[in-house]
């Protein structure tokens, strides 16, 4: 449950769940977003106006014209959750091509892991991945956790333009570049796989907190040609 | 009949459509975008006699070069801004901020540049002829989303005006005086307790400068080095407008409308709401000091910006 409640700044509350990141705490968070979410989509609370949820934290930001930090604190507060129950979480397989022109930082890996990248990739591939919760970049998703034989930290210079499709390790968690952005995690491939679609009003996006991710490595020809 | 349009034969170096903005969208990676400056968006509605979260067209530096087609039009300029209008006939009339003009059929708008100030918005009576993506016709140009494709306008690119709902609006205008000032007021962040204390001293007591690393994302900041005595990288987690992160290399990064949804650096501060306005609107080269309030004063402050917004809102009769 939330260890403590305090401001972030004057429009946003900020909710710690605790500083440790596993599944157990992530769900908490999940449960309280997904209650409070109801109640804002309801009308049922005025004034919030987003919700971010992350591995241990939930900030909950809101318009200070319309109500304030203690109003929203003593809301929060006053809630019961109830353990999420049902189940509605998916399991979604995305591919990867990792030859050398995708997987942009395999060399990187290699030296400081001192593992070869056969092994890299088949320590990665052979892992399902927890989404621990989505952003930074539209439908980014954050996935945890990687074996620890292959974890390693960002790069020492972030690249100015990652491309779409990138997709990513760092520490314990794994990440998928769903624009081309900024970013510095290392890269061991690229999906051709829509991550996030702007058209899809209801569901943007295809992963989403609590939902089990495998990867699965497909050919350079069977990246070009991919069709959805 | 035509629809009636601007079509840009001066693009400008960042000019977007922007409104309130897009909320409820954090918790999928979608930040919020909007108007940088909410009050100077909202003054420009009020002077063509628009709702006050109608979309504009925001501009930064050099402004675009626009040329109405097919009709006749009311718009305002809001912000510090240096611009000229057109006439078909080419004579040209300098523009005055924060006063409503007729524009008819050929005329041009040369917003040439912002003075002292990084965005201006123009607005013309009854709106832009836009789709709303998820309540909003922001274009937010990082994902793409918002009307234009979600990028900026380029070269003979074309605005689609709405038919004008009232025709004849008198001149109207609002007696705003543009200042900036160099004290942004923070609130604790909760990183607070990750710097030292020479560290905390020198926030406050020294110059910040505003590099040219501006955006509608952010402003990267170069002062004395923040010691961090903790740790330089936290475990992701939300962001909003006005969080000061500080990285490992210890100069800090304030949070605007275009910022990413999480952020993993300590959150040294936090800019009050009321300064947000300001804050964005401050220019490259700029030295800024930061000013510790508390929660309660900070709330009373928006309280007065609010008044003080509403005030010239009403002025403008």
């Amino acid at each position: 449950m939330i260890k403590n409640i305090s401001n972030l700044g004057d429009t946003a509350i900020y909710c710690d769940f605790g500083s440790e990141v596993n599944e157990s705490i992530n769900a908490n968070v999940i449960d309280y977003f997904n209650h409070i979410l109801k109640l804002v989509e309801g009308k049922q609370v005025e004034g919030i106006i987003n919700l971010t949820p992350s591995y241990n934290k939930l900030i909950i930001s809101f318009d200070l014209t319309i109500t304030n930090y203690k109003k929203i604190k003593n809301f929060i507060e006053g809630l019961i959750i109830h353990k999420n129950i049902k189940n509605k979480n998916q399991k979604i397989k995305i591919p990867v091509c990792c030859d050398d022109e995708y997987a942009l930082d395999i060399i990187r890996l290699i030296k400081k892991l001192n593992i070869n990248k056969d092994k890299i990739l088949e320590l990665y591939f052979n892992n399902e991945y927890f989404c621990y919760m989505t952003g930074f970049i539209a439908g980014m998703p954050f996935l945890g956790d990687l074996n620890k034989n292959i974890r390693c930290d960002r790069l020492e210079t972030p690249r100015v333009i990652m491309p779409k499709g990138s997709v990513g390790i760092t520490e314990q968690f794994a990440n998928i570049y769903t624009f081309e952005s900024p970013g510095g995690w290392n890269i061991i491939g690229n999906t051709p796989k829509k991550i996030f679609d702007d058209k899809n009003l209801d569901q943007p996006t295809l992963v989403n907190p609590g939902d089990k991710v495998s990867f699965y490595q497909i050919t350079k020809e069977e990246y070009l040609s991919w069709n959805e | 009949m035509n629809k009636t349009y601007f079509e840009i034969l001066r693009s400008g170096v960042n000019t977007t459509i922007q409104d309130k903005g897009r909320n409820h969208l954090y918790h999928i990676g979608i930040t919020v975008s909007g108007a940088i400056d909410q009050r100077n968006y909202a003054l420009s509605n009020r002077l063509v006699e628009n709702q006050l979260n109608e979309a504009v067209v925001e501009f930064a530096y050099q402004g675009p070069l626009l040329k109405l087609k097919n009709g006749k039009i009311n718009f305002a300029i809001s912000g510090d801004i240096f611009f000229k209008i057109i006439r078909k006939n080419l004579e040209i009339e300098d523009g005055e901020c924060y006063k409503s003009y007729i524009l008819a059929e050929e005329d041009q708008i040369d917003i040439i540049s912002t003075k002292n100030s990084m965005y201006g918005y123009l607005a013309v009576n009854g709106g832009f002829d836009l789709e709303k993506t998820w309540g909003s016709c922001s274009i937010n140009t990082k994902a793409n989303i918002g009307p234009n494709d979600g990028k900026k306008y380029s070269l003979n690119d074309k605005i689609f005006i709405n038919k004008p709902k009232i025709k004849n609006i008198d001149k109207k205008n609002i007696n705003y005086n543009y200042s900036t000032d160099s004290i942004i007021r923070i609130i604790k962040g909760t990183n607070f307790d990750y710097f030292s204390k020479n560290a905390i001293i020198k926030f406050f007591n020294e110059d910040f400068l505003i590099t040219n690393l501006v955006d509608r994302m952010g402003i990267r900041l170069k002062g004395p080095k923040l010691e961090n005595i903790v740790n330089t990288n936290i475990k992701s987690e939300g962001l909003v407008r006005g969080v000061i992160q500080v990285p490992a290399d210890g100069n800090p990064i304030i949070m605007l409308s275009d910022h990413g949804t999480v952020g993993g650096y300590p959150k040294i501060g936090v800019v009050i709401a009321a300064d947000l306005d300001l804050i964005g609107q401050l220019t490259p080269g700029t030295k800024i000091n930061f000013k510790e309030v508390s929660l309660e004063e900070a709330q009373n402050i928006f309280k007065a910006y609010n008044e003080d917004t509403n005030k010239y809102l009403n002025e403008c009769n």
